[in-house]
């Protein structure tokens, strides 16, 4: 048997029973191989349910710094005797194959091509521990110090990371760092350690995370940060998953950070909503009466909250939603990350609507992006939805440190105050004095008899008095479009990087990708295995709708480009098709729909196939490594 | 155009303390059918707001969708509106008033709006207390989408059509008292000596104010055998008189002892209750409770000040919200700057 190699560069995955404590001790394992300075990516794959299930829990240690999934399993780590017969399957040949040998493993469940290594886990804690709770929960820590040992693990760095997170507790330090240390043991005495798997300290230096003094956080966290950087004051929400622990930050840093020094009272609300139609409508109302205000929510939330949608496009009240992205419809997959709101976000809600999307890629991205959502609903008066996952936003990403300049200051947009409205020579709410389709607004208590007007779903001229003159209509929602365009000068443009060099590129073809979100990750690593093999490929990431005018150049410039999305329908491709008129058959779908998250395997292999159909323009192609 | 002055006024016309004239609450002319019970309560709303002296700018009005829900456009000009979506102001109104706890909010609604589409959105608001004017423009029936029966309808009313509702009504007041309510009222479209100083003692009031008012629709609901029409309305009326008299000023009527009640709200203004038949004190939930029950035992439809809870605790107050408005809070009270955000990132190294 040809057993699996590699410094640095591998996967493991853990599979344990939701609700039994794998949870912190699977972080700790992913925290510290971030501490020993090394690009690691975790991710949870876990059921919607609170107890009992099996739960997965996946781990890409990649020395280039690929943070995106890769495809396949080095490692198992099974503590789930419900799943183990898929989860031995899972395992690449070469692999390894780690299980509680409290009782034997069933003769079934033997492959001759990966190596097992049997940890007494239940057995070591029913000696070492009296308290059944403990004898549970520390099972996962013993599994942690055998890793240590077999992967070549930093175990004092392990032991810090265990005092920080029990600060205040010794009694449970000492008896995590117990378990720690009998896994250690354990495996040091019966396997040799370490295995052609392993770690070594430092690749801070990997080509896609050069710079270094990253930081490991999830993207609703740093959603939510950018909600308290960016000024917002009034959040409203329903809960959901995967987008709770969007308002669950926001809450736990707004009690730190935005109460009042001199009367202890808040700078700030929060309203959990009877439902998400009221969770936008709080949002409407306050971002109407000039504060900033934001939602979160996902999956059946965003349906809920097309009606207000329309509201808000129409009578131009900012909205800041974040939306974080689950396998739909309906209920779908609740805790399974995809990218199928695209087209319900773009078009939210009756009539003749476009909605203005931002696609974070990284939790900066999304501190970033929402603060840039709240500058750009209020200098566009419409809503803005941040496009994240449950990938991005759930998981923990190495990211680069959240940047604040102190110079920072928010775009209230064309608002005008008493002295405006005295000034100005004529005011209508809907005039569009400026040709770029946004007009002045006033708030309410502004002015004793100048500025105040009736804001309306309903149809109304420049005036904003209600009218149901077609050529009122028309003008306005024509003034709409146009203010759509100009939103294309405002949002974050597309990023492009200088093609890899190809000595020999065995295709005559020019290619292009086109990804988003946390499908660019996978997208990258894909294009260089690609590049390996002698196909040269550029590749554009997309970043906010409406599309910026390079995207349609990008595609013009290319013969055949593909577009890479988590989705069943292609709905990105749909939209450029739709917006930008190009023809169907230049954009390619490589899709994955499956609640993971897109490989870098499965893009590369989706792609190779397609070009060995053009077989005319493209030489002999290797085959998948696996 | 160069600034202008506030509109010339008849010498004649009487102003408020703050020198605006009655006209200075007018809203656009109206549209409703002419002898709608809703006119009549757009036109107490504009007389309650100039007796009370609220500057009109310092008013925002809101409003869901239904003819009622278009009532705002027809009283205070001055002021911002927002007709929203059916059934959801009370969210819409819940952001603002969190946005700006200085503002005096007027929400208006249907029974249509409130009790069927909106209901959720209506007891939520009322269990946040949020600080506002509630009325409900109350015609049994959904004027706007041409005479469907709405929740409210009575048990055995008879539709223009000639159906008979065979469903019990939802009472909003009712409702509102068990949901608790801290104000709530009920009154007639025709009564507009009881519906003036309902509504300013509303305004007055800290938390939350509902006022469900009886108003005829009279193109499709005003026939006989419609339980909501005028007539039947003034047949089984049995109202309270009642007297606002804002802080500060003096009460000078003479009230009959035993006959009246006097309730003080927490600006100090006062109402002056001369009892119906019932006799109970407002801040007693159950007693008005008990009060609706044996008015309507009775074939009578109680109307004037049911409850009033003086240890209200209004939405701002009760989420400890800071004193200056949020949408006046500025960047360097909301952002916390970059040595906060280093020392975070610290944290997830
Ligand atoms: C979501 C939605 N559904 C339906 C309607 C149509 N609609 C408009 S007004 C109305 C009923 C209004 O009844 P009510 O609130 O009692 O007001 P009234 O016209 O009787 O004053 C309905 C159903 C709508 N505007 N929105
Ligand atoms: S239809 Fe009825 S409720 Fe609507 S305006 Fe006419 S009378 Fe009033
Ligand atoms: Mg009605």
């Amino acid at each position: 048997m040809k057993k699996i190699k590699g410094v640095n560069d591998f996967v493991v995955k853990f599979a344990n029973v939701n609700g039994t404590g794998s949870a912190s001790a699977n972080h700790l394992f992913a925290k510290t191989i971030f501490r020993m300075g090394i690009p690691v990516s975790p991710r949870n794959i876990f059921p919607s349910n609170i107890q009992g299930l099996p739960t997965w829990y996946e781990v890409r240690v990649s020395k280039n710094g690929y943070l995106g999934r890769r495809g396949g399993v080095d490692l198992m780590v099974c503590v789930n005797p419900q799943s183990m017969e898929k989860d031995v399957a899972s395992v690449d040949p070469g692999g390894y194959f780690l299980y509680d040998s409290t009782k034997p493993l069933p003769t079934h469940l033997k492959r001759d091509d990966i190596t097992y290594i049997g940890i007494p886990l239940t057995q070591m804690c029913m000696q070492e521990f009296e308290v059944p709770r403990l004898q549970q929960l520390l099972k996962n820590v013993v599994y942690v110090g055998a890793l240590a040992a077999l992967l070549n693990m930093d175990l004092s760095m392990v032991k810090d990371l265990l005092a920080d997170q029990f600060k205040g507790k010794e009694k449970l330090i000492s008896s995590n760092v117990q378990a720690l240390e009998i896994g250690y043991q354990y495996a040091l005495e019966n396997y040799k350690c370490p295995l052609a798997i392993r770690l070594e300290n430092g690749n801070a230096d990997a080509p896609h995370i050069a710079e270094s003094e990253h930081i490991l956080m999830n993207g609703n966290t740093a959603a939510a940060l950018g909600a308290i950087y960016g000024g917002a004051t009034v959040a409203a929400w329903y809960p959901i998953t995967p987008s709770t622990s969007v308002v669950d930050a926001f809450s736990k840093y707004a009690e730190r950070l935005r109460i009042d020094p001199g009367t202890g009272k808040r700078n700030y609300a929060i309203v959990q909503a009877e439902d998400e139609l009221a969770a936008i409508g709080m949002v409407v109302g306050a971002n109407w009466n000039g504060a900033r205000a934001f939602t979160a929510t996902s999956g059946p939330g965003l349906s809920l909250m097309s009606e207000f949608l329309g509201l808000a496009y129409f009578a131009e009240v900012p909205v800041v939603l974040i939306n974080v992205q689950r396998s739909g419809p309906s209920t779908g997959m609740p805790t399974r990350s995809q990218q199928s709101d695209v087209l319900a976000a773009a078009y939210a809600s009756h009539g003749d609507t476009k909605q203005v999307l931002l696609f974070p890629a990284t939790p900066r991205e999304c501190f970033d992006m929402t603060v840039e959502a709240f500058d750009l609903s209020e200098r566009l008066q419409t809503p803005v939805i941040l496009m994240s996952d449950l990938d991005l936003g759930m998981n923990d990403w190495m990211s680069p440190p959240l940047e604040w300049d102190d110079k920072y200051e928010m775009d209230r947009g064309k608002v005008l105050d008493a002295q405006g409205l005295d000034e100005a020579e004529k005011w209508g709410r809907y005039l569009d004095v400026d040709g770029d389709g946004i007009c002045f607004r006033t708030l309410p208590g502004t002015h004793p008899d100048k500025g105040a007007y009736f804001t309306r779903g309903s149809s109304k001229n420049e005036m904003a008095v209600y009218s149901e003159s077609g050529e009122d209509y028309v003008q306005n929602v024509d003034r709409l479009l146009r203010k759509f365009d100009t939103a294309k000068t405002y949002v974050p443009t597309p990023k492009t990087h200088p093609p890899i060099e190809v000595k020999k590129p065995k295709t005559k073809l020019k290619i292009g990708t086109l990804f988003f979100g946390t499908s660019a990750s996978p997208s990258y690593e894909a294009v260089e295995i690609l590049a390996e093999e002698g196909i040269p490929i550029d590749t554009m990431r997309i970043r906010a709708f409406p599309f910026h005018n390079d995207l349609d150049d990008f595609i013009h410039d290319h013969d055949l480009v593909f577009v890479i999305e988590q989705n069943r329908d292609g709905q990105m491709r749909q939209l450029i098709m739709n917006e930008c008129q190009i023809a169907p058959d230049k954009l390619t779908s490589v899709l994955n729909y499956s609640g993971t998250p897109i490989t870098a395997r499965a893009i590369a292999g989706k792609i190779r196939e397609t070009l060995n159909t053009h077989s005319a323009d493209v030489v002999a192609l290797r085959p998948e490594t696996a | 155009m160069s600034y202008v002055k506030p509109k010339f006024r008849h010498p004649k016309l009487p102003t408020n303390s703050l020198g605006y004239s009655v006209a200075d609450y007018d809203g656009a002319i109206s549209t409703l059918c002419a002898g709608c019970g809703h006119d009549s309560i757009s036109a107490a709303i504009r007389n309650a707001c100039f007796k009370s002296a609220i500057p009109p700018h310092r008013i925002a009005k809101l409003s869901g969708i239904g003819c009622s829900s278009k009532m705002p456009t027809y009283f205070l000009g001055r002021s911002h509106g927002f007709n929203s979506v059916h059934g959801r102001m009370p969210s819409v109104a819940t952001g603002a008033s969190l946005a700006n706890r200085e503002l005096t909010y007027i929400g208006v609604s249907g029974d249509g709006d409130t009790a069927s589409i909106g209901m959720g959105q209506f007891v939520h608001l009322i269990r946040r207390n949020v600080n506002m004017t509630y009325i409900v423009a109350n015609n049994g029936c959904y004027g706007l989408t041409k005479g469907q029966d709405s929740a409210t309808a009575d048990l055995g009313s008879v539709a223009k059509g000639g159906a008979v509702n065979p469903f019990d009504g939802i009472d909003l007041a009712s409702l509102a008292l068990l949901q608790g309510a801290s104000f709530v009222a009920r009154s007639f479209s025709g009564d507009k000596e009881q519906l003036e100083p309902l509504i300013r003692a509303a305004m007055a009031h800290k938390g939350f104010a509902f006022i469900d008012v009886v108003s005829p629709c009279v193109t499709f609901n005003n026939h006989a055998g419609s339980t909501k029409s005028y007539a039947e309305t003034r047949a089984h009326v049995d109202a309270m008189q009642l007297d606002f008299i804002p802080m500060r000023e003096e009460i000078r009527t003479q009230y009959e002892a035993g006959t009246s009640q006097t309730v003080t709200l927490h600006d100090g203004s006062v109402i002056h209750l001369q009892k119906a038949s019932s006799d109970y004190a407002t801040d007693d939930r159950a007693a008005a409770m008990q009060a609706i029950q044996k008015a309507e035992a009775e074939d009578k439809i109680l109307t004037g000040l049911l409850h009033l809870d003086p240890n209200s605790q209004d939405l701002n107050q009760l989420l400890n919200l800071a004193n200056k408005p949020l949408n006046e809070l500025d960047k360097d009270e909301l952002c916390p700057g970059s040595r906060v955000l280093d020392s975070i990132n610290q944290g997830l190294r």
